[in-house]
């Protein structure tokens, strides 16, 4: 909403700077966004002139010669407009004057006659776009007057940012009755308040009728005709308002609709009453389907909820929203039908969003306005069309009225308010704030007050807790001291939950990873991309029904693709090395959990997708940790050669991974298994306690090559069950001194297929619980373990909690271990 | 016998102090202390002495023999220590050269720190930390935040919903909320939680609730259909606008500065109030809107102010939609919402959104 400052303090003016009254209002109403200056840079050397003569240039035949009273003498002004003619008043600029484009005006010798300054167009003074000819006043000044003293030619305009529940303040008069709250200032009595005379002959009944069908849908429908209509250029005055309001003058009729809306925040429409035959209009749903062309010339189809205003023959407007081309006011037009309307706001914001269409009326009618508002517009439109237009109002009114809501009456608690905005409030400071908003403030009991909801806040204004927000503001929000709450009662804090997920995060960056955020949103080509089968559960993606483009429209049901993206993105832009992680959730079509009662308390379960709340969330939201490795995760540098960084594969995330889990104090078991999206033979599930958790591996070539990337390693984990199976925290002492351990390094050779994971398990199985540790700490291939074989070399800690072992003990135990190395094909060597 | 012997541990004195280097020191252990030394024999023919002189002659020439001994070895300590130092003079690296770290530096994302950031302060001030779905129903995300259907609110704030047929089946059905193509859709803000929180907890409640948040916005400089905020929700017995007043003022320190001012103006949001809009003093130019060099400072718009967030009293109709201990009558409470990115960006001075969601590893570097 655009607010001209001269038109504001034209009903209230508190002598203020346009940018003071900007933040009075930002601080205590509605938040100004900006304030924009219009017009001349200096209203000096700009008067009003009167042109005693106008002959024809000697020199050419389009300039005029003019004489010109300027109230210092006459002047020669030389005058390039066609409808230049003695006896107009006109605006004109002197020498020396400055013009709204910077430029100043000088003496000229046009066509070898000087002249002595410029008669304006409206388009020079930045009053419309009018550049045809120049601007004529009717002749009501005196030549010699400062033109600023006429028209607004340098003005303010307040640009206002205003939230849905204040659409008073899409009228000027609303804006200024704020300016008075604030300040104290007088307001100007409503410009709604005089009628004109209908002085016509024939009375709106007989030149027209109205019938709502859809009473629901159109709260009231008023209609006043108007005779004998002039239509021509508005007033330099109006269409100086209108422009500065951002609004383009079109004809004194079309304007005085917009003038009036602009001033009340009530919509009006007026149609040409020749072209509606019988002077019928008819207020109906639409039928499915249904077209009309709308006053932009666009062709529209409606359903059947929105609302057409009809003549006898054919759709003449979208209710609330548009008018049509059919009955349009032109400059044939002589009798005009001024409709005033309420309509239903929830179903003119349906309407204008499923057509795509808004315009300054449906901005407002949206908001719901109060069926009240529409006899005001109409009393001062038609004083206006009367005035301006040479119209006679014809008798009476057509009001066809469902019903009118009753004014709330509300009772404002002064306890209440206090304890609600934490200060005291005077009783007589409230009742201030609240007459000046034209709430009728009446004590009651003492320190309470009663009051009456204005009509023009009717939908806005409905409890005591929106009173209270009345007094609040207008005391001062930025006046309030600042206090903490007290409530010892209550402990803070992260869950152990979400600590272990910092930790696990931390962990991660500690090892050398960068974070990373991605969409959560993915191309339903992803799926094909990672080689995901048909079957594959995760290729059943929850989707948007109205995605910004079909690349954002699917919700991830893993973290890869998303950090494939990222290292994609520094690859391409010469990264050697990137090691990323991601920690977020995926989006499943899976019933969560149902949260325990005591959620809140508990705070355990988020990270599976457990939330708080009475109803389940309506899908499945796991978060996952994952990583994409490229290049060796120790940084590249001087002492580091070439080949040792790219040896760091596999091995090496999957070491990060192992310190990833030991840190969170717990373990993963690896297994190996297949992916769609991995190397077949260099891939495995992560498990914990058991449960499979996610997986690891190289990603497979053609993977690779999708994001045209070198060899890469890559994990994906829930980090739920990780969390769950560690115990960092709540670790428990083991006794590891007092009796020392004997140590024993073994090497086994055996077939290459058996598993390293295998040889570990058999030697503890044999060692039993005198067998504290078997850890492997080198792999051998070559021609003196024979073809297909490799040895692995172990170490045995033997120890006991309550005894020094004794040889024969240990040479025991390790008998058993080469037993069930032996039934796994292994033997021992050396 | 006795002067000779003072005289052999004087020269031998000055011998081991001109010893050049440890070779030459043993040399001359061998000639002052060995089997075919003086002293040795010296100390060997004492029985062959005249009994009255084998006394003093031993003690004499034991004394001599120590004290070259603790001599021989002091220099051997100097030698060897003096040799080492030559040694080491030779193995001198340049220490300039750069570090070689075991590990690279890793980073959070901005967007993690800033949200822990937000975390600590109010975990500071006695507030829990919960999460909630992304995925929500139509009633936690417009309805019980007393946006009815058809309210402008719900337009302000475009939505992306969900297309019901990917969804499990029964999850919006089973729970007698209305089915229809917008029921379930990307949460717009994570003030959802406020709701589903006291349907969980009978009053006092302090929590946070940081998380992603969807609007179906294009991506530019300064939208994005994807963001994150941090909703604030306090509710106990005699809970005011002050207490958010004052609990913001001193969120804005923590994250911008302890010199920051904050000043409240009217808003409008459906699920409070009064509603607010909180702004924090610019800490480009300390509130003057002018910068050192007395440019007009861009990051305030010249104001001396910066909007950080929205919050205000919880409706009583909010309360309303919560069944069991929170009564519209007698609860208050507050609540409020800070963007995250906001407050990096504002923090940081980053100018373009997309940076975060780019992932680019000079970005992701700059904070440690």
């Amino acid at each position: 909403m655009k607010v001209p400052f001269s038109w504001l303090t034209e009903y209230c003016d508190p002598g203020l700077e346009p940018e003071q009254v900007a933040e009075l209002l930002s601080m205590r109403a509605v938040e100004v966004e900006r304030v924009t200056r219009i017009g001349v840079p200096s209203t000096d050397g700009f008067v009003v002139g009167r042109v005693i003569s106008a002959e024809r240039h000697p020199n050419a035949d389009r300039l005029r010669v003019c004489e010109v009273e300027t109230g210092e003498g006459v002047q020669t002004v030389v005058c390039g407009a066609p409808n230049v003619a003695a006896g107009q008043t006109v605006a004109m600029a002197l020498p020396g004057s400055v013009m709204p484009d910077g430029s100043k005006l000088k003496k000229a010798k046009l066509r070898g006659v000087v002249s002595n300054g410029m008669i304006l167009s409206e388009r020079e003074l930045g009053l419309s776009d009018e550049h045809e000819g120049i601007l004529v006043f009717a002749g009501e000044h005196e030549p010699g007057v400062r033109l600023d003293s006429v028209l607004p030619i340098v003005d303010a305009v307040l640009e206002l940012d205003l939230n849905p529940n204040r659409v008073d303040c899409m009228g000027v008069y609303g804006v200024a009755r704020e300016v008075h709250a604030i300040t104290g200032e007088p307001l100007a009595d409503p410009p709604w308040d005089l009628d004109a005379e209908a002085t016509g002959s024939d009375g709106v009944e007989t030149l027209a009728s109205v019938r709502v069908e859809v009473p629901r849908l159109c709260p009231r429908f008023s209609a006043r005709a108007f005779t004998g209509v002039e239509i021509r250029s508005s007033p330099a005055w109006l269409k100086a308002r209108l422009t500065a309001a951002g609004m383009r003058p079109i004809s004194n009729v079309v304007d005085i609709t917009n003038y009036v809306m602009l001033m009340t925040a009530q919509p009006l429409h007026a149609f040409d009453l020749d072209k509606l035959p019988g002077g019928e209009l008819i207020i109906r749903a639409a039928s499915e389907g249904e077209k009309m062309t709308t006053l932009d010339g666009v062709e529209r189809s409606f359903d059947s909820e929105t609302v057409l205003v009809c003549d006898r023959e054919q759709p003449a407007g979208i209710a609330g929203i548009m008018g049509g081309l059919v009955s349009e006011v032109s400059d044939e037009t002589s009798r005009v039908l001024l409709e005033v309307a309420t309509w239903n706001g929830a179903n003119i914001l349906r309407t204008s969003a499923l057509l795509g269409l808004r315009s300054d009326a449906s901005a407002r009618y949206e908001k719901q306005l109060h069926p009240e508002l529409a006899l005001r517009a109409q009393r001062l439109a038609s004083r206006l069309l009367v005035e301006l237009c040479g119209a006679t109002l014809e008798p009476g009114t057509i009001d066809v009225t469902a019903e009118i809501p009753e004014r709330h009456r509300i009772t404002l608690r002064g306890e209440r308010a206090d304890s609600l905005l934490g200060v005291e409030l005077a009783v007589e400071e409230s009742t201030q704030h609240l007459a000046r908003l034209g709430f009728d403030p009446a004590p009651h009991a003492g320190v309470d007050i009663e009051v009456t909801v204005p009509v023009h806040r009717h939908y806005d204004v409905t409890r005591e807790v929106d009173v209270i927000e009345e007094v609040g503001r207008l005391h001062g929000f930025d006046k309030l001291p600042r206090t903490l709450p007290a409530h010892a009662a209550l402990v803070g804090g992260l869950s152990p939950e979400q600590q272990g997920r910092r930790r696990a995060e931390d962990v991660m960056r500690d090892l050398g990873f960068d974070e990373i955020v991605a969409w959560a949103f993915v191309d339903p080509s992803l799926a094909d991309r990672l080689r995901l089968p048909a079957e594959d559960r995760r290729r059943s993606a929850i989707a948007t029904a109205n995605p910004i483009s079909k690349e954002l429209s699917q919700m991830r049901t893993m973290l890869l693709g998303g950090l494939l993206d990222a290292v994609r993105h520094n690859v391409a832009r010469g990264a050697q090395r990137v090691c990323v992680f991601g920690s977020g959730r995926i989006y499943l079509p899976e019933r969560p959990a149902e949260a325990s009662e005591n959620e809140v308390d508990a705070a355990i379960g988020v990270l599976a997708g457990s939330f708080a709340g009475r109803i389940a969330s309506p899908a499945l939201e796991p978060h996952r940790i994952g990583a994409v490795a490229i290049g060796g995760l120790a940084p590249d540098s001087w002492v580091t050669t070439q080949t040792e960084v790219e040896a760091a594969g596999f091995f090496a995330l999957k070491g990060a991974l192992e310190v990833l889990a030991t840190q969170l104090g717990g373990a993963v078991a690896f297994v190996a298994a297949t992916e769609p999206f991995l190397h077949l033979g260099r891939a495995a599930r992560v498990e914990a306690d058991g449960r499979a958790i996610g997986w690891i591996g190289e990603l497979h070539p053609l993977v690779s090559r999708a994001w045209d990337l070198p060899p890469a390693n890559a994990f994906e984990l829930d980090l739920a069950p990780l969390l769950a199976a560690a115990a960092a925290g709540n670790e428990v002492y083991e006794d590891v001194t007092t009796f020392p351990a004997v140590l024993q390094d073994i090497a086994v050779v055996i077939a290459d297929d058996v598993s390293a994971q295998r040889v570990r398990e058999a030697a503890l199985a044999g060692g039993g619980e005198l067998l504290a540790a078997a850890d492997i700490f080198d792999v051998y291939r070559g021609v003196q373990v024979g073809e297909n074989r490799k040895s692995l070399a172990l170490r045995l800690e033997f120890r006991a909690s309550d005894r020094t072992l004794t040889d024969a003990e240990v040479t025991a135990v390790r008998k058993r271990i080469e037993e069930e190395l032996a039934r796994l094909g292994g033997s021992l060597r050396g | 016998m006795l002067a000779r012997i003072e005289s052999l541990r004087i020269d031998g004195s000055a011998a081991i102090a001109a010893a050049p280097d440890v070779a030459a020191l043993e040399e001359l252990r061998v000639r002052l202390l060995g089997r075919k030394s003086e002293l040795t024999s010296i100390l060997r023919g004492i029985s062959k002495l005249e009994p009255s002189e084998r006394g003093p002659v031993g003690s004499g020439a034991n004394a001599a023999r120590a004290a070259l001994e603790a001599e021989l070895e002091d220099r051997l300590v100097e030698l060897e220590g003096a040799e080492v130092e030559r040694s080491l003079v030779g193995e001198s690296i340049d220490v300039t050269l750069p570090g070689a770290p075991p590990v690279a530096t890793g980073h959070l994302h901005l967007l993690t720190r800033t949200r822990r950031e937000i975390e600590d302060v109010f975990v500071g001030l006695g507030y829990r930390v919960l999460e909630g779905p992304e995925i929500e129903h139509d009633f936690y995300n417009f309805t019980a935040l007393n946006h009815p259907p058809g309210h402008p609110a719900r337009h302000a704030q475009d939505s992306f919903y969900v297309d019901p047929a990917t969804l499990a089946e029964g999850v919006v059905n089973d729970h007698g909320l209305a089915p229809g193509p917008q029921e379930v859709l990307f949460r717009t803000h994570t003030s959802p939680m406020q709701v589903r929180a006291m349907e969980s907890q009978a009053p006092p409640i302090f929590i946070i609730v940081p998380g992603t948040v969807y609007r179906r916005d294009t991506i530019d400089a300064t939208h994005s259909p994807m963001f994150r905020q941090v909703e604030g929700l306090a509710v106990a017995e005699g809970i005011s606008l002050t207490d958010l007043a004052g609990t913001l003022e001193h969120a804005a320190k923590a994250l911008f500065g302890t010199e920051r001012k904050t000043r409240l103006k009217p808003d409008y949001f459906p699920f409070t109030e009064p509603s607010v809009q909180v702004d924090v003093s610019c800490f480009a130019c300390e509130g003057s809107g002018r910068l050192a060099d007395g440019t007009r400072d861009s990051l305030c718009k010249g104001s001396g102010w910066i909007e950080i967030l929205g919050a205000g009293m919880v409706d009583p109709n909010v309360f309303g939609f919560v069944e069991g201990a929170y009564d519209p009558e007698t609860t208050q409470g507050f609540a409020f919402g800070i963007g995250i990115e906001r407050v990096a960006m504002l923090k940081h001075r980053i100018p373009d959104l997309r940076l975060f969601f780019e992932n680019d590893v000079r970005f992701l570097g700059q904070f440690a």
